[in-house]
């Protein structure tokens, strides 16, 4: 019951915005409580996966299991502080503030379809959750209508749409390898029952067109290049959405056929997420280097960071698994933060260029610190948690005795570190001009979000709650199969 | 499997007809010059995949597939069309020729070469063993849809590349038909309301574009890129 709450929640929210008499009024404070109680029916339903293992709502339709279930928090507790930020953001950011409700009910249908992406259990319907999050998100991109708002969400669309064209045929020829095999429940724990049975020629060709074409939408280089604009030209509190958990919970599709994969092909499908993790990361880490626009710094962080996830997906291993698992939660959390800071820092500055901000811990010590603070977990300096993670992969690597991977990944997060580091560095600290002295204010819920998003960020990176390090370590469990 | 049908069955030939022009169909999207061409040649390309839908789900009678095509017939020939003028400004499909970054006669070689590609694609999947339609709806499925991709890539005109984008998704159903037929019926429903949202949500953007931009050539939107243009 509580996972059809969980889908039926956003979507009466949504209804209610677009009602144009009562969405003018009530669309924000509609969407702040629907968030909220999404929040918490999820801690919920994490507890209840704790003990017994998964939570069904549907047989065969809507289940969530340990791996699902971290999505579902991500998703939720991303997507309660977006909300939270949008309060404050979006009016002083918006041109035209009656178009307002047009916002948060897309923002309630684009909820909606990423939290149906890790409930839904069978193949063909998280494909169509997926596709679901483009075409729901793709008006958001494009809400400044600016004429880079309007191209970066025509590149979007385009892009992921041809993607999931691509992995729709991968789906397909999945479910023609499970029939092949006499399987008839076209599930994800179906399919890992039947895979020693299927034809490994479907089953490659299958993970493969899934693997590029939802890469596509994950971020994965060489099909990267919409990602830095639509990460960035999107309103702020959408960026996070974006690429704190979009890319995150079509990335857990990809981790689902990884075990599927693996019984079937042995080391063939790691050896692909070796590949295109390893691709992303380097690529992103020296594309880094050379950003003008400090949104599309974090957004290229995004794709070194699914790199990472996949990579640690490739290197197998418990260990390994763990250290994927605990990198998607941190990088969560961690980049949501970035793009508020970012978000802050736009709303004080009114500039994207990197050039043109300087001296920020002067003229508004809340933006600079928060920029400061993120950027140095993103980049993954100790004691955060992204630092835990990276740390965790590598080690796990080394362990598995994968030495060259490790060295490349280490090489390249510190390229990226370094990348960051030095943007940021000119931002926060540097000479600021004296003219500028009185910045506005930054809205009070968009502060209340920093220090929300902040503190998970600090205290992961110190202290794992025993009950998520539980719900962690069954995630890498599926995962490894 | 339920494609246990003679090779010499009049309906087994009719459908390597209808695949032959529905790869036709595809071709012509790849030849046309105009928005309202391309349009067309989609609408017939839809139709001979619910033909083709037809007449693998006659032999063994499967109500699905009839069902199935049904819903490809009303959604595709008949409400995609509409919803695209609703949309999207008549401006649009009053530009007669597309801008396109290859030519026609080259665009033809490449579709052409694809199309052998997708034959040497198909040859390795086939032989796991697949029914009699398998032959036929598999290779020109994925020669659609690589099609499509193609189309999308050097079209440099909004509609146009969402025909591409829309004829790829034909393709891979033009496959599912004969890798795939027992899909569920729900989840047939759903993408096929997912399409009209597709179109419905590129068709507000186009016009968004077309409004704020005053151009739907969408290839000439290059602002955003690697910061060298600074």
């Amino acid at each position: 019951m509580i996972l059809i709450a969980i889908l039926l929640l956003p979507l009466i929210a949504a209804i209610l915005c677009w009602i144009a008499a009562i969405g003018k009024r009530v669309a924000a404070p509609v969407t702040m409580v629907t968030c909220s109680i999404l929040f918490a029916l999820s801690v919920c339903v994490a507890f209840r996966v704790n003990v017994f293992g998964r939570v069904v709502a549907v047989p065969g339709w809507i289940e969530v299991d340990a791996l699902g279930t971290l999505i579902l928090l991500l998703v939720t507790v991303v997507g309660a502080l977006a909300c939270l930020y949008s309060l404050g953001y979006m009016p002083r950011m918006t041109h035209d503030r009656t178009l307002l409700y047009h916002y948060y009910g897309n923002l309630n249908l684009f909820i909606f379809s990423m939290l149906a992406v890790p409930v839904v259990v069978g193949p063909s319907v998280t494909w169509l959750a997926v596709e679901f999050t483009t075409l729901l998100s793709v008006l958001l991109v494009g809400f400044e209508s600016s004429r880079d708002a309007l191209e970066a969400a025509w590149k979007y669309a385009i892009l992921t749409l041809t993607g999931a064209s691509i992995a729709l045929f991968g789906f397909l020829v999945l479910f023609w390898a499970m029939r092949q095999a006499g399987g008839d429940s076209y599930t994800w724990t179906g399919l890992q029952g039947i895979a020693p049975h299927m034809s490994p020629v479907l089953l490659k060709t299958a993970f493969l067109t899934i693997l590029v074409g939802f890469g596509a939408k994950v971020g994965l280089v060489p099909l990267h290049t919409w990602l830095p604009d639509a990460h960035s030209q999107a309103p702020t509190p959408v960026c996070a959405l974006l690429s704190g958990v979009e890319t995150t919970a079509v990335l857990y599709v990809i981790l689902r056929l990884m075990p599927i994969a693996h019984i079937s092909l042995g080391n063939g499908a790691e050896r692909w997420a070796l590949i295109f993790g390893l691709l992303s990361v380097g690529v992103a880490a020296f594309l880094l280097i050379q950003v003008h626009d400090y949104k599309r710094l974090f957004a290229f962080s995004t794709v070194e960071h699914m790199g990472i996830i996949l990579t640690a997906a490739g290197l197998g291993g418990a260990a390994a698994h763990y250290g994927a698992m605990y990198q998607i939660l941190a990088h969560a959390l961690t980049k949501s933060l970035c793009f508020f800071a970012a978000g802050a820092v736009l709303m004080a500055t009114g500039t994207r260029e990197i050039a043109s901000v300087r001296g920020l811990m002067r003229t508004s010590p809340l933006a600079g610190s928060s920029l400061l603070l993120g950027g140095l977990a993103i980049a993954g300096a100790p004691p955060f948690a992204v630092f835990l993670g990276e740390f965790a992969i590598l080690r796990a690597g080394i362990n598995q005795g994968h030495y060259l991977a490790v060295a490349l990944l280490a090489i390249f997060l510190v390229v990226a570190f370094f990348g960051i580091l030095l943007h940021l560095n000119r931002m926060v600290l540097g000479q600021s001009d004296e003219k500028i002295a009185a910045l506005p204010q930054i809205p009070l819920t968009c502060s209340l979000t920093l220090f929300a998003s902040a503190i998970p960020v600090i205290v992961l990176g110190l202290y794992v709650p025993d009950s998520l390090h539980q719900l962690l370590v069954r995630a890498a469990a599926i995962i490894g199969g | 499997m339920p494609h246990g049908t003679q090779p010499d069955s009049i309906l087994v030939q009719l459908n390597a007809l209808a695949g032959g022009l529905f790869l036709l169909s595809t071709f012509g999207m790849v030849a046309t010059r105009q928005v309202q061409g391309c349009l067309r040649f989609f609408i017939v390309q839809s139709i001979f995949l619910a033909s083709s839908m037809l007449l693998l789900g006659l032999q063994p009678l499967s109500w699905h597939l009839i069902a199935v095509a049904v819903i490809n017939l009303i959604n595709k020939p008949i409400i995609i069309p509409w919803l695209l003028k609703k949309t999207v400004s008549e401006e649009v499909y009053a530009r007669r020729e597309i801008a396109q970054a290859l030519n026609i006669p080259i665009s033809l070689l490449v579709a052409l070469a694809l199309t052998i590609g997708a034959y040497y694609l198909a040859a390795p999947l086939l032989k796991v063993g697949a029914g009699l339609p398998a032959l036929v709806n598999l290779p020109i499925g994925l020669a659609t849809l690589l099609l499509g991709a193609y189309t999308l890539t050097v079209r440099r005109e909004a509609v146009p590349q969402l025909l591409g984008l829309l004829s790829m998704e034909n393709g891979a159903f033009f496959a599912s038909i004969a890798i795939a037929p027992e899909l569920h019926l729900f989840v047939e429903l759903v993408i096929a309301f997912d399409v009209l949202i597709a179109v419905f949500v590129i068709g507000v953007l186009t016009r968004a574009i077309h409004e704020h931009i005053g151009t739907t050539d969408v290839g000439s939107l290059a602002a955003l890129k690697e910061e060298s243009s600074r």
